[in-house]
């Protein structure tokens, strides 16, 4: 579904990301951990097109098209969708307008008709359900003054809604609390089908708990440096990133 | 250059929807402006001769003032000698109602989407549509006249309703008020006028619909709004004008009288032509509204929403005279390319126990330049005032400006004033947070902004709303930054 060849890309001049390979099959969970700074996020942002980040080098295929030529609106429509680490917020705009703006350009974008007030509200209601968000929530502002762990069950709120193919989450766990977690994860296993594929950024093994990878892979300085399976994040959680850096680290002044 | 500002340069070349004109045989002043002028747009109008009067010792007040310079707005002085002060288009005989009226005007306003035809009329709005000098039909006026409620052209008020006319006409806001406000005192051609009677709720909203089509024109309207004692009207006001290279003048006059437990809701959505995008041509709208709050417990609301015009001027007050009298200011005003706005409004809290809320919104894009100036005057009489102003300023792009000028005057130890003051961009993490939902830039900005301006927005009658949003939206179209 996804195949990151050798991935170069900058910001400002520094390059964050030194050559990235991915392969990421239909029906896979992939965890993708590592130091803070390494680069998780900055992959994220340049799968979903952010345009600050200048791409030098490499290619990136999503289900056959060459993701990188796509504008970011137009790769969220194709399927591929984020969940923030820092959700942004935007005043004056209710969730509820938000989403069905988002949702009939996605349709039209896919030759459907958009979806009647009715249908996006019955739709709303079920996937409400899934991850237990209140309506109350939905009605305020988009994200304006939510407490962390709303912004996050936000997120996998939007994504159900959305049912995109790839989904990337970028620490989806962080700032939820014990009960919010599992909610959020048992939504994210839902959606899940042989179809679709996940991402998940995290530096906590417990997500890894209810979410489980078939592959995890460690980043570190803008490489993939180590990948292997769900043991590997048990292994990291039990010695931490040291013994993994110095793998590295010695290997390359060799 | 960077690929904000690329998309900046490729897009910023929207169009104005209402840019056409249309051929009729015209019925015109001669250019220049003096006193025969005066007496020739009088004559035509049929007026009393106290009116002429009016007009001459108003013109004589201007002809002794200059033009104010105080505003953060730049353009080249008008030539009051070129324009010409009247134009009407000819009609064979006076309509005495819609069927009279000539299809060719009625189709300028269909095509505006402004329908006169009554039946087609789902929700009860009345219009009296104003092209260039004169009011060219009134709907519902029969339905109206039912319940007491005066609503017509001004000419026809000055005909049929002298004693309220010369009553109210000038009071609220002087003929020698200020520059511009004279030379519509002196030259106004036509307007709306309406009286609510005592204790009548105004079954529907009433509008005014103003349209410019012939060159090199002034158009001076003058509008007259009175609310007798615990009446209610909402007053819509909407306007357009052709595309051409020279600019044009609007300078109008709107007057509100509210009497005791009156209340009277004002919108305007102006979208006059704003030039084109080097900033050639488009409207000059030096405009002075203001409203009296002459009774206890009256209240006067103004909501506007600015998206055109070359050059706007305009600070639509409030006269708190009334104990417990509320006034309210709501605006969103909008300018992209080389457009330049200064407007705000005054309140003067004179009454005991006087409320008044001012809520600004200002959006620059492009090189544009827009200002708030506001004033909250608190008068020694004046127990207990309050007034909350909240000014935000949205910024899109490095190459245009906001600027905030509150004025503060308090003369009574019991006021409460408070003003807060926001100045942000239109951050990109915004858009790109759309971006990544499957929404388009340019839908991401419609949708900011409309966020962005919702609390005013909000103040306006449903349909006006709608419209007004889709408006903010084609102003801004392509001004990502
Ligand atoms: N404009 C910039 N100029 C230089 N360096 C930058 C810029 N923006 C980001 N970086 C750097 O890029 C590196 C990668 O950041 P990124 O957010 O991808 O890390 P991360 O792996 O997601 O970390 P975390 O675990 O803390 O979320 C960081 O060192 C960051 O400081
Ligand atoms: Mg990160």
């Amino acid at each position: 579904m996804l195949s990151i060849k050798n991935l170069h890309a900058s910001i400002e001049g520094n390059e964050i990301l030194r050559g990235i390979n991915l392969e990421v099959k239909a029906g896979e969970v992939h965890a993708i951990m590592g130091p803070n700074g390494s680069g998780k996020s900055t992959l994220a942002s340049v799968l979903a097109g952010r345009e600050e980040y200048e791409v030098t080098e490499g290619e990136v295929i999503f289900q056959g098209k060459d993701l990188l030529e796509l504008a970011p609106e137009d790769r969220a429509r194709e399927g591929v969708f984020l969940a923030f680490q820092y959700p942004v917020e935007i005043p004056g705009v209710s969730s509820t307008n938000f989403l069905r703006t988002a949702l009939n350009q996605v349709r039209e974008y896919r030759g459907l008709e958009p979806l009647d007030a009715v249908k996006f509200l019955s739709l709303m209601k079920e996937k409400m359900a899934l991850v237990e968000i209140d309506q109350k929530l939905l009605s305020r502002s988009l994200n304006e003054g939510f407490s962390g762990g709303e912004k996050k069950r936000n997120e996998i709120f939007q994504m159900a809604m959305l049912e995109p193919t790839l989904s990337i989450l970028d620490e989806t766990d962080s700032g939820l609390d014990i009960d919010a977690l599992r909610i959020v994860s048992n939504g994210v296993n839902k959606l899940k089908s042989d179809k679709t594929a996940t991402i998940v950024v995290t530096h906590y093994q417990r997500l890894l708990d209810y979410i489980v990878p078939d592959y995890v892979h460690v980043l570190y300085k803008g490489r993939i440096v180590k990948s292997g399976t769900k043991e590997l994040a048990l292994e990291l959680e039990e010695k931490g990133y040291d013994w993994i850096k110095e793998e590295v680290d010695s290997a390359a002044t060799v | 250059m960077s690929k904000d500002n690329q998309i900046l340069e490729e897009l910023t070349s929207k169009e104005y929807e209402h840019g056409w004109s249309v051929d009729y045989e015209a019925d015109e002043a001669p250019a220049g402006l003096n006193e025969d002028i005066i007496r020739w747009i009088s004559a035509k109008k049929e007026e009393p001769e106290w009116l002429l009067d009016w007009r001459l010792k108003a013109f004589r007040t201007w002809q002794n003032m200059s033009e104010p310079e105080w505003a953060n707005v730049h353009y080249p002085k008008v030539d009051f000698q070129a324009l010409k002060y009247y134009s009407a288009p000819k009609q064979a005989k006076k309509p005495k109602n819609l069927d009279e009226v000539d299809p060719e005007l009625i189709a300028i306003y269909e095509r505006l989407g402004i329908s006169l035809n009554e039946q087609k009329r789902l929700q009860g709005i009345a219009v009296d549509a104003v092209l260039d000098s004169v009011s060219v039909a009134t709907t519902f006026k029969d339905t109206l006249g039912k319940l007491g409620i005066i609503f017509c052209s001004f000419s026809e008020a000055v005909k049929e309703h002298p004693e309220l006319v010369k009553k109210y006409l000038g009071s609220v806001v002087p003929m020698t008020d200020n520059y511009y406000a004279a030379l519509n005192s002196a030259v106004f051609s036509d307007g709306s006028f309406c009286y609510i009677p005592k204790g009548v709720r105004c079954p529907m909203e009433l509008s005014t619909y103003f349209r410019i089509n012939a060159a090199n024109t002034g158009q001076f309207e003058r509008t007259l709004i009175v609310a007798d004692e615990s009446s209610y009207v909402s007053y819509l006001e909407g306007c357009t004008a052709p595309q051409r290279d020279e600019n044009q003048l609007h300078a109008a006059v709107v007057e509100i009288y509210a009497a005791s437990h009156a209340e009277v809701k004002y919108s305007t959505v102006q979208n006059w032509f704003p030039g084109d995008k080097e900033g050639k041509g488009g409207i000059f709208n030096f405009v002075t509204k203001r409203g009296i709050c002459a009774g206890d417990h009256s209240k006067i609301s103004w909501t506007q929403v600015e998206t055109g015009s070359a050059v706007t001027w305009k600070y639509p007050s409030c006269i708190l005279k009334g104990d417990y009298s509320i006034g309210e200011f709501y605006s969103v005003a909008v300018t992209n390319n080389y457009q330049q706005a200064d407007t705000g409004t005054k309140m003067i809290h004179i009454g005991k126990n006087t409320k008044s809320r001012i809520v600004s919104k200002g959006i620059s894009a492009g090189k544009s330049q827009n200002s708030y100036r506001g004033q909250v005057q608190v008068m020694k009489r004046a127990d207990n005032a309050r007034n909350f102003s909240q000014c935000d300023s949205l910024l899109m792009g490095d190459r245009c400006g906001a600027h905030t000028f509150p004025y503060i005057d308090i003369n009574n130890p019991t006021a409460k004033v408070e003003h807060e003051a926001t100045t942000s961009k239109i951050g990109e993490d915004q858009i790109f947070y759309c971006n990544q939902r499957g929404i388009a830039t340019e839908d991401a900005v419609a949708l900011i902004v409309n966020g962005y301006a919702k609390e005013v927005l909000n103040q306006l009658p449903m349909e006006f709303a709608v419209e007004a949003q889709k408006l903010l939206a084609l102003t801004l179209e392509g001004s990502v930054g």
